[in-house]
């Protein structure tokens, strides 16, 4: 129905450093979190590249055991806690109020101080570097060692630091997205009709809520313990270091799913605007977000199945871990049913979307092997497990990452990316993704911890370990392809237009880049798809 | 941009990084390295010689099945999919929403598996770990900061980085450290078991196979957790008996001059962290050595037992294992000589 078009106020678009630092526009702030990241994400793979270099044969001495406990304590923190969580948020702030027609995010300053905790988060846990180590006991930092009475540095304090601002900016941002999600909408948008982008952002979102709190009270007993002298996880004082394991894995179980579930929604935006038909089974796919999303809070005790616990306790919690197979499962065969009859474009966005399903059958089958207790109690902290969390978050988050830039860089820039480099650089990245971590499947097979800074010769280890450092440095060398991309296409891709893919939801109904407000009038849709809805030309 | 020029450079900077990364590992290979950690024969789960192990390898093989089973049909229609579809009109793709009745198939089918598999796993579990009835060695074992001790409680017997078991007996083990958080494993005798600060854990395993199995701390436990290995040896129920006998003896008294001015350097400088039996020296912070010349390894399982070993240990552990807890005593060659002479009669 048409109104009277109200007049916008005039709004003029601030340039320079101090419109970056002051800005509360969603889509400034998705830039933020997406620059700071991406920045984070090199230097946890710089950090990679340090651990590959030492594991590249035995009894190497390029690191001393120390700084290797430092390196790859920082190279997992960094991954999961300043890049794959936050990453994702910075899709979501771009794109989510643009794909439900909105001008902005229910909470804009709030937004502001999410991005800002995120990034002095991430400033305070690599300052330990400089300020007497980083922390040094693995990422999960389990009690006792990571006590005073064994860690007496300051590195474990300046994670606990890091971590309570970075999950403080989560939660923050997670209420945000939620209320956004659920107060504005569009007209004629039902919840149930938004897209899986932004409806995976949301159930991600209810993880986040309901996760974080617990990881936060963890980090905080913890620094009551090392600094306040409570004993909540030390033995003398009447304390049990296994409640650090259940109050840690409480939270960061359901923070994978947090890393893998927007991933998801990319892959679900992608296959359909390439294979230029409907999603398969819209609401299977996005019933089954939701039980994964809550059973993941049922499962967080298979990552301690040789604690000792009771055969009871372990027997609910590989039935348990099972049982989440089953959505997951659901996923890929309808994503597979998204590509069945389609008319299939392999553009770069694509090829890493199809790549994320390959990569991330792979992880699940692992994991579902991982959820056999008789095995788990073989292969847990072996490099077994390292392939299956690498296959998990690198070949599904990160590939669902590259799949959102390419997909989405020509809205945000105006230009699209080379697809000739695009390409190259996802064949590269499969070849060295494979290469690095395929092999860990076996040398845990045959025996190999994880955590360990050397290995003695004549264990049958040295050459998976080698393979597995070449590989590292090919994904190297596609990661740089990348980045040459993105830089060199902000001055010379070719002209993107609103819509270059044919695209279906409400992002690519405005300009690219959008204006400041978003859109001069907030749409009016009628179901799934809406520029696809009665305009056959569009697909 | 030119991709194909920018691959080359880009490559070649990415090749020189890695060709440089390497080559540590390069000029390494292949030489002789003496005060290397030792290896054991390859310590795969793929190799079982317990029940235990055997029992988990069928299971492994059985889910290993169904997974490989499930990924090739999985990727087969991902590649048939892409092949098959791509690069066609736009006019000529299905516009369809789904298909209830397949996605209650994919979803149901998967469930039955798991369902199946669930079962075969509560049932191994059960198996392996059944608690020990009737005749059994109890064996405490207790994880440091990086080394394992092992105490036969009833043998009373307390020893170090060498389990030694009789065949096919069941072996009745009660884990526990006294620091941090430890985990126990033999891949190709039993699953690992984390020994946890105030927890007693309790596992049991029999060997059914004469040899060494190579074992290696599992949890994160610190600086030298890499360093941190034992292996069990499993001999003949005679021969276990015999060493059982011997090590309930207490030291020999030293016989020559070098063992028995090493005994009193080893009183003088030891005794505040080792025990050696029959003398005063009853420190309980590192290994028990009153039948070290037993053992095939020293410094928490890595470094094989000879005399220039020793020697390397005892004059400077941190050169030969950083933050080991034993401390550099500040001996003299000739004390060192010493100590390694009397320690060589503690059989």
């Amino acid at each position: 129905m048409a109104v009277a078009a109200q007049p916008l106020p005039s709004h003029q678009e601030k340039g320079g450093l101090l419109s970056w630092i002051t800005t509360v526009d969603h889509k400034k702030i998705g830039l933020l979190y997406l620059y700071t990241t991406f920045f984070f994400f090199l230097v946890g793979g710089t950090e990679a590249l340090i651990v590959r270099t030492q594991l590249a044969w035995s009894n190497l001495k390029i690191v001393s055991p120390d700084l290797y406990n430092q390196i790859f304590t920082m190279h997992g923190t960094t991954m999961i806690f300043l890049v794959v969580v936050p990453i994702f948020a910075g899709f979501g702030n771009y794109f989510l109020p643009l794909m439900i027609g909105a001008r902005d995010m229910a909470f804009p300053k709030l937004n502001m101080l999410s991005y800002w905790l995120a990034f002095f988060g991430g400033v305070t846990l690599n300052l330990s570097f400089f300020l007497g180590g980083a922390p040094n006991a693995g990422w999960t930092s389990y009690a006792p060692l990571s006590t005073t009475a064994y860690s007496s540095g300051t590195g474990i304090d300046f994670w606990i630091l890091g971590l309570l601002m970075i999950g403080t900016s989560s939660t923050l941002g997670a209420i945000n997205f939620i209320v956004t999600t659920l107060t504005m909408r569009c007209p004629g948008m039902k919840l149930t009709e938004a897209p899986m982008f932004v409806w995976s952002m949301m159930i991600t979102s209810l993880m986040v809520l309901f996760s974080t709190p617990m990881i936060t009270v963890a980090l905080i007993v913890l620094l009551l313990d090392r600094n306040f002298g409570t004993q909540f996880f030390s033995v003398p004082g009447g304390g049990d270091p296994l409640l650090w394991q259940n109050l840690f894995w409480f939270y960061s179980h359901p923070a994978v799913y947090i890393m893998v579930l927007p991933a998801m929604g990319i892959v679900s935006e992608v296959l359909p605007v390439f294979s230029r038909k409907p999603l398969f089974g819209h609401a299977f796919i996005a019933w089954s977000s939701v039980f994964i999303a809550v059973l993941g809070f049922a499962v967080w005790a298979h990552h301690m199945f040789q604690v000792g616990s009771p055969l009871s306790v372990d027997t609910f919690f590989s039935a348990a871990s099972m049982v989440i197979a089953v959505p997951t499962g659901i996923k890929i065969f309808n994503w597979i049913g998204t590509l069945w009859g389609g008319a299939i474009r392999l553009t770069s966005a694509m090829l890493f979307a199809l790549g994320f399903i390959g990569m991330f059958v792979i992880g699940g089958l692992s994991g579902v092997m991982l959820a056999v207790v008789p095995v788990n109690w073989q292969v847990h902290d072996t490099y077994f497990v390292v392939a299956h969390l690498h296959y998990v978050l690198f070949g599904g988050s990160v590939f669902g990452f590259f799949a959102g830039f390419y997909y989405w860089y020509p809205k945000v820039i105006g230009r699209k990316m080379n697809e000739t480099l695009g390409k190259i650089h996802f064949w590269i990245q499969v070849v060295g993704f494979n290469l690095t971590f395929f092999g860990m499947h076996i040398v845990g097979l045959l025996g190999m911890p994880r955590r360990i800074y050397t290995y003695a010769s004549g264990q049958g280890w040295d050459t998976y370990n080698f393979i597995s450092t070449i590989g590292a440095f090919i994904i190297a060398l596609g990661v740089l392809l990348f980045v040459i991309n993105w830089f060199m296409s902000m001055k010379s891709g070719e002209a993107a237009g609103d819509n270059p893919w044919g695209g279906a939801t409400l992002e690519w109904a405005t300009s690219s880049p959008p204006p400041p407000h978003n859109f001069d009038k907030i749409p009016t849709v009628h179901g799934l798809n809406p520029l696809w809805e009665g305009d056959p030309h569009l697909k | 941009m030119n991709a194909r020029r920018l691959l080359i450079a880009t490559g070649l900077i990415v090749i020189v990084a890695l060709v440089i990364a390497v080559l540590p590992a390069m000029a390494q290979g292949g030489t002789d390295c003496p005060t290397c950690p030792v290896s054991f024969n390859t310590p795969s789960i793929l190799d079982p010689n317990s029940f235990a192990a055997t029992e988990t390898v069928t299971l492994f093989y059985v889910v290993l099945g169904i997974a490989a089973s499930i990924f090739v049909l999985v990727e087969a229609l991902l590649i048939i999919s892409v092949l098959r579809f791509r690069n066609r009109p736009a006019s000529e793709a299905i516009q369809i929403h789904g298909n209830t009745k397949l996605e209650i198939m994919w979803t149901a089918i998967p469930a039955l598996i798991l369902a199946v598999l669930l079962g075969f796993t509560l049932r191994s579990m059960a198996n392996i770990r059944a608690p020990v009835s009737g005749d059994a060695i109890k064996v405490k074992v207790t994880g440091h900061q990086w080394w394992w001790e092992f105490n036969y409680p009833d043998l009373k017997i307390t020893t170090a980085n060498q389990l030694v078991v009789p065949i096919g007996k069941k072996i009745d083990v009660e884990l526990t450290t006294v620091d941090v958080q430890h985990g126990f494993w033999v891949p190709q005798l039993f699953g690992k078991m984390d020994a946890v600060a105030g927890h007693t854990n309790h596992m049991n395993f029999s060997v059914n196979n004469i040899g060494e199995y190579g074992g290696q701390c599992t949890q994160m436990c610190g600086e030298e957790h890499a360093q941190m290995r034992f292996s069990v040896v499993t001999v003949s129920a005679a021969d276990f008996q015999k060493w059982a006998t011997d090590q309930q003896q207490p030291a020999p008294a030293p016989a020559g001059d070098a063992a028995t001015r090493g005994q009193k350097t080893v009183i003088e400088k030891c005794a505040a962290c080792h025990t050696i039996g029959g003398t005063t020296a009853v420190g309980k912070v590192g290994p028990n050595l009153t039948h070290v010349a037993s053992r095939d390894f020293i410094a928490g399982g890595i470094l094989k037992r000879t005399d220039d070993n020793l020697k390397l240990w005892i004059q400077n552990p941190q050169a030969v294992k950083v933050g080991a807890k034993m401390p550099n005593l500040g001996l003299d060659s000739q004390a060192i000589n010493d100590v390694v002479a009397y320690l060589g009669t503690l059989k």
